[in-house]
Formats: structure tokens, C-alpha cells, sequence
């Protein structure tokens, strides 16, 4: 790349430190942007780990280093409205959100390539793992898996349009961690041996179900059927459920139990064997395919259901509406409404959707 | 090209003050309050920063009292009196909407402790009318606390008239002239004031240094408690090197006040004139007089400011949203909400503040680039919607 100005999503970690050192290095006019995503003006929060002060703090300090501009953006309002209502709204209907994905692709390339092109930036860096590249022959932008399997984040990106990733820069993508890490202590960040974040930041040790509560969820107590229709226990709401749970059920039982299905309209929780999580089919929505368009019918791909899914094969048919089905080769465990489809052909992501 | 056109937030040292208190740290080391010789050296350091900030507002350098800055004299000023006065009954509190952060949330935490505060509306104009402190004030007020010079806009309060009506209810009178002094000529006596805060970083001093002056005889009780600091007013050995600033910093806005003043004003009107013929969709926030002569607030139609105040400072020039110290928030200026100014504007407008080193040249620079800047906003924020 010549050298050129590039706006840099700063979250005080060691990857977006990293890929923020690293386009400086090449040369390019970097601006650091950190996004303030809660009020944190009273310096205390109900949120939880990332985005803290903190790190907004560690930002500024990589940023000086570095020699480049940083701000601090607010997108308070946009993060509530878009992020973690559907959050919300999700586990209020008896799904399992992602809200990483919305945060990505709804709040932070929608906002920030729009913001780039006002500050005559024409590229957007994040510290994801995955990698973007553009077909010679078609003119088409790619999207791949990061190099470094193990931290691969494109699962999060699936939504990225053709517009944002003609865009989107992944400087990390194409290194492991230990790589990125190695790079940071060279630079002298002191982020280089920070933690990985990995629960949802605005979630506080994990527990949603008591943040649902912070947030004034409505409450939905209901009862807890098994498979076979029998009432065998009661539940404080269904927000408090995700399909494949196990724990927290409060359920005796001479056998293993897991949540197998939720019906918030009903308020009822299905649990069953391990067994009763089993499933081969399932259909996604708002599909968006990475090439712009739907690939043929019957092609083969691999999909991932969440997140830490092992891959599994698949043969997938696109449908009218942004939709499509997907038949696995074998018997997938505990696919969950709500949760991220992700298609890819080899290292490429092909596209994603919604679980329905 | 770096350009600083934010001095309502902060000031460079001036060199002869950065002499000063260079020289204060390097050899006065002294506590002010020891008897010996190096009490004595330390302790003549303050006398004289004391009576150079007591001509810069006509007081008695008895009246003056060092604090840590604007915000510490405002609380000082507010909940000092609020504590003198509570066994009179008087428990009710005057201020106005757009006064600094420093008296508003203080008067918020006075609040929950059982004092009634009443604030003065402002017009679009930014600037309180008399008329609204009669309708608001008792015999049971303690304390009218009124901005001199808005931080945000620069529109200066009738603190004489205010201060006029609020003696005849025996109220006190307390004015944060942090944004007037060092630029407009501020005489304490004269505006009826019995409590004024100021602070040096606003005219070229260092930060952390400021003054409270209380006029003789008023009643204020110490809020930071222990030794004997400040006749017992303020304890906690005294910032000698800051205070030599805060002093020589006074003393040199004295010798320069009105010929600066004419400069700056001068400076600003080009400005504002010239964005609001060459950039359309522009308006000047609240009354354009009587306004300290280096502020200027416009809204731009159809920007975001935090995105305006970013570009603009990639292209070289540090201007703000407003307060500095709201910067970070999601609130919208509560100065230019107080206006009644709708949501658009509250949030699309920036300040533009002048000093001792803006050129022509500079403003002109500014000039030249801001209709670009704004046009490639509003192109980006108009493909959105």
C-alpha cells in the first residue's frame, strides 16, 4: 500500500495496538479512534470488561507511543440502540444473541468507514483476525479465516458488506498471536502481555441473565416440559435459557439434562438427553454473502454454528429472502436460535446468517 | 501547521510566568509557614502573588485565599457559605442554568442535603435577566452565584444588577469569573460581588493555581480542613511555585488587558463574519454582546461537532465542543440547552476561543479550510440519511 491516512478501531488490546503499530510502521498517516460504548462518567459501571476506562486508557497511551491521533468517539446511543437492544430482545424471545456480530458489522464498520471518509480516510484497521483480500479477475473483496486458527475472529465479521470490506483492513489476520504479541514487545506496548477479553464485554462476569434483570427484562416464569411433554419443573423466565445449556437447570435427574428447546411465547423450556440436541438441518436469515450474491445451489461447504464450533461439512441451498439451509453431513450438537451461521469454502468465508 | 484556538480551556504558560515559577522551584523550597529565613523567602513569594492577584480584581490581598484552581474555588464559595449560613435558616441556594459544571453539581450534592436550589433560565441569548432572579429570590436565600463570562459562549451576566437585587434580600453574592479574568477588566467591588473564583491557567498561568476572593467580613466556612493555611481559611501547604504564576500571571494581564482585548476582539469578529458568509447553514450561538472578546460558539446545520472538532484537528486547528470538561459525554451542552436551542444545534455546534498568540494569518488559514471541511461532513452525514 502507498502511504495513506488510516482510521485504526482502538480498543486498548494487544491486536488493535498491534495493527495500529504496524500501519504506522508502513508509513501510513494513522488515526487511532477508541469507541466509547457506556457512560463511564461516573467511573464506575454495570458493564463488564471491555472498553473500560482502562482500556480507553491503554489506547491512549499505545497511541502516544506510536506518535499518532487518537479520540475517543462516542457511540453511547448507537451501542444501546442497536446492540444491546437486540440483545435484549433476543433472549426475550427465547433466543441465544451475538451481540459481537451487530457490534462489528452494525456499529463499528457502518459508523466508523463513514467517519473514515469524513476525516479523508479511505480505509478502516481493526486488530481482527481474519484476513481481506480483492479477486484479480472479478474485482470482488474476499473475506479468510486469520492465520492463527485458534483466534480466528471471522466469524464476527460475517455480515461485512462488499462496500465496508472494499475498506476493511485486518493487519493481524495474517499473523498467529504469539507473532502479534512478540511484534508488541518489540514496539515496547505495554499491552503486549494484556489478557485476551472473551466473554460479551457489556456482560459483567458472564451472567446475562442478571444484566437481563439490570436492564428491566419484562419477567416470564414459566415451566420446564421434557421432551415427552411432562411438566418437571419451573423456571424464573426463558431469558435465563440457552439451547444446550446443562447447568443451572435445578432439575434431579438420573441422567445428563439440557435445555433442547425454548418457546417464549409459551414460556415453557423443553430439556431432554444429550441425544434430543441433535439436528442436521436447520435454516438461517439475513444472509448476507460475502461475494454480494448467493452462491449456486448444493454447494459444499463447511459451517459453523457458534463461535468455538469445530467446522463440520455441510451442503447448503440458498433461499429466497436472504435465507438458506443447510444440511450437515453428520448430526450437529445444540444449535441454537439466534446464534451466527457461518459458511466457508476452505479459509474463505462464503457468507452467514441468523439461526432461525 | 498546529493552530490552538481553545483558550477557554486552557492557555500556554507565558514565558515570563514559566521564568517566575522556574525560578520559585529551583530556589524557593521553603514553607511558607516556617518561621526561618526559608519560611520567610517562600512566604514573600506568596505575599507578592497575593497582591498582584488582588489588583487584577481591585481587592485587598487579605481577601485573596489560594485554592488549586476554578472548580476548587467554586466549591469553596458554594459550600463554604452553604455551611456558614445554615444555622440562619437561610437554605436556599441561586444560580443559573449555564453555569459551570463546578457550581451546578455542587449545588446538585447541596441538593441531597437538604438545600433548595432555584436555577435562573436564560433566553437564546445566553445572558440572565434580573427580572428572574426577583421572581426567585427570598429572604431565606443564602447565596446567588452568577458566571461572569460563559465558558461556552462568552456572554457576560449582569452581575452587578443581580448582585444589586440579591443584597437587598441579604443573600451573598458569589461570581465565577473564571472565563473573565485575565480578559476583561474584572473588578470584584464594582460588580457587588462578596465571593469571585479565578484561575490562572485561563490567562496564561499555570494549572492547579487559582484564588477565591471573599470580601471582608463575609462568612464562609473552610472545606479543606486542618492547618492554619490561609488564615485558617484553606489549609494544606500552599503550590508556592503555581501561586508565583497565578501572580505573575495577573500582573502581566494587567499591563495588556484592554489592548488585547480590542486585538482578540477584532480577531474574532473577522472570524465569525467570515464563516457565516463563506460557510452557509452557520449561526452564531446566544448574544453577540456583551461577550468576552475571544469566544465565538456556531452551529453548523446537518454536522456532527464531535466529527467537525476530529477533522479539524487532523487538519491542524484545536477548536471544541464546548466545555472541556464534558468532553467524553453523550450530553448534549447544557449551556445551549438552557438557550432552548433544539437538539440539532446542541450538538452541531463548536467553540472557538481566542488568545495572546492567534495571528490574522492563523484565523485566515482557518478560514480557508473550514468550508471544505464542512462541506465533505455534510456530504458524508447526507449520503446516510
Amino acid at each position: 500500500m502507498s502511504a495513506m491516512r488510516v482510521v485504526v478501531a482502538m480498543s486498548g488490546g494487544v491486536d488493535s495496538s498491534v495493527a495500529a503499530a504496524l500501519l504506522a510502521r508502513e508509513g501510513h498517516d494513522v488515526v487511532g479512534l477508541s469507541m466509547q460504548l457506556y457512560d463511564q462518567s461516573d467511573g464506575q459501571t454495570q458493564f463488564g470488561s471491555c472498553c473500560t476506562i482502562d482500556d480507553l486508557h491503554d489506547a491512549r497511551r499505545v497511541a502516544a507511543r506510536l506518535g499518532i491521533p487518537h479520540y475517543i468517539v462516542n457511540f453511547e446511543r448507537k451501542f444501546g440502540e442497536t446492540v444491546v437492544a437486540d440483545f435484549m430482545r433476543e433472549y426475550a424471545a427465547g433466543r441465544t444473541p451475538i451481540p459481537c456480530v451487530h457490534c462489528n458489522g452494525d456499529l463499528k464498520f457502518a459508523t466508523l468507514v463513514e467517519r473514515a471518509a469524513a476525516f479523508d480516510a479511505t480505509v478502516v484497521a481493526t486488530g481482527h483476525y481474519a484476513r481481506v483480500d480483492q479477486d484479480a479477475a472479478t474485482g470482488r473483496y474476499r473475506m479468510w479465516r486469520g492465520v492463527d486458527a485458534a483466534k480466528d475472529q471471522s466469524y464476527f465479521l460475517f455480515t461485512l458488506t462488499q462496500a465496508q470490506l472494499a475498506h476493511a483492513c485486518f493487519p493481524v489476520g495474517a499473523l498467529d498471536k504469539a507473532a502479534v504479541r512478540e511484534q508488541a514487545r518489540e514496539l515496547g506496548l505495554e499491552v503486549a502481555e494484556k489478557p485476551d477479553s472473551h466473554e460479551i464485554c457489556f456482560v459483567p462476569g458472564g451472567d446475562h441473565g442478571a444484566f437481563l434483570q439490570r436492564q428491566g427484562i419484562a419477567e416470564s416464569h414459566g415451566v420446564i416440559r421434557n421432551v415427552e411433554g411432562a411438566v418437571v419443573g419451573e423456571h424464573g423466565g426463558v431469558h435465563r435459557f440457552t439451547v444446550g445449556q446443562r447447568k443451572g437447570l435445578g432439575l434431579a435427574s438420573p441422567i445428563p439434562l439440557y435445555v433442547v428447546g425454548i418457546d417464549a411465547a409459551g414460556r415453557t423450556v423443553t430439556v431432554g438427553p444429550k441425544a434430543a440436541l441433535e439436528r442436521r438441518e436447520l435454516t438461517a436469515s439475513g444472509v448476507n454473502w460475502i461475494a454480494g450474491a448467493p452462491p449456486p445451489a448444493g454447494l459444499s461447504v463447511t459451517a459453523q454454528i457458534r463461535h468455538r464450533h469445530r467446522e463440520a461439512a455441510a451442503t447448503i441451498e440458498p433461499l429466497a429472502a436472504d435465507r438458506v439451509s443447510v444440511v450437515f453431513d453428520e448430526p450437529q450438537i445444540a444449535v441454537a436460535p439466534g446464534q451466527a451461521l457461518v459458511m466457508y469454502s476452505g479459509a474463505e468465508v462464503v457468507g452467514g446468517g441468523w439461526i432461525d | 501547521m498546529r493552530v490552538y484556538f481553545d483558550h477557554n480551556a486552557t492557555t500556554p504558560l507565558d514565558p515570563e510566568v514559566f521564568e517566575v515559577m522556574t525560578r520559585v522551584l529551583g530556589e524557593e523550597f521553603g514553607n511558607p509557614s516556617s518561621v526561618h529565613h526559608f519560611g520567610q523567602r517562600a512566604k514573600a513569594v506568596l505575599d507578592e502573588a497575593r497582591s498582584q492577584v488582588a489588583r487584577l480584581i481591585n481587592g485587598e490581598p487579605s481577601e485573596v485565599v489560594f485554592t488549586s484552581g476554578g472548580t476548587e474555588a467554586d466549591n469553596f464559595a458554594l459550600r463554604g457559605v452553604a455551611e456558614a449560613l445554615e444555622p440562619t435558616g437561610r437554605r436556599h441556594l441561586v444560580a443559573t442554568t449555564i453555569e459551570h459544571e463546578a457550581v451546578l453539581v455542587t449545588l446538585k450534592a447541596l441538593a441531597r442535603r437538604g438545600w433548595t436550589v432555584t436555577l435562573l433560565p436564560v433566553g437564546a441569548t445566553g445572558i440572565v435577566s434580573p427580572d428572574a432572579l426577583r421572581e426567585a429570590i427570598t429572604d431565606r436565600t443564602a447565596l446567588v452565584s452568577v458566571m461572569h463570562a460563559n465558558n461556552e459562549i462568552g456572554t457576560v451576566q449582569p452581575v452587578e444588577a443581580l448582585a444589586a437585587i440579591a443584597h437587598e434580600h441579604g443573600a451573598l453574592v458569589h461570581t465565577d469569573a473564571v472565563q473573565s479574568a485575565g480578559k476583561l477588566a474584572v473588578d470584584a467591588r464594582a460588580l457587588g460581588a462578596d465571593l469571585l473564583s479565578l484561575s490562572a491557567h485561563k490567562f496564561y498561568g499555570p494549572k492547579g493555581a487559582g484564588a477565591l476572593w471573599i470580601k471582608r467580613g463575609t462568612r464562609v466556612a473552610a472545606i479543606m480542613t486542618g492547618g492554619r493555611h490561609e488564615r485558617s481559611r484553606r489549609a494544606g501547604t500552599e503550590n508556592v511555585a503555581g501561586i508565583a504564576g497565578l501572580g505573575a500571571a495577573a500582573a502581566r494581564a494587567m499591563t495588556k488587558l484592554d489592548a488585547e482585548a480590542t486585538r482578540l476582539g477584532a480577531l474574532r469578529d473577522r472570524l465569525e463574519h467570515r464563516i457565516l458568509d463563506t460557510v452557509p447553514g452557520t449561526a452564531v450561538n446566544g448574544a453577540r454582546a456583551p461577550r468576552v472578546p475571544n469566544t465565538t460558539n456556531i452551529s453548523f446545520d446537518g454536522i456532527e461537532a464531535e466529527s467537525l472538532l476530529i477533522a479539524l484537528d487532523l487538519e491542524g486547528f484545536a477548536v471544541s465542543t464546548g466545555s472541556a470538561c464534558s468532553s467524553g459525554t453523550l450530553e448534549p451542552s447544557h449551556v445551549l440547552r438552557a438557550m432552548g436551542l433544539p437538539s440539532h444545534r446542541t450538538q452541531n455546534s463548536i467553540r472557538i476561543s481566542l488568545g495572546a498568540r492567534n495571528t490574522e494569518a492563523e484565523v485566515d488559514a482557518f478560514l480557508a479550510k473550514l468550508p471544505t471541511v464542512v462541506g465533505k461532513l455534510r456530504t458524508v452525514t447526507g449520503a446516510r440519511r
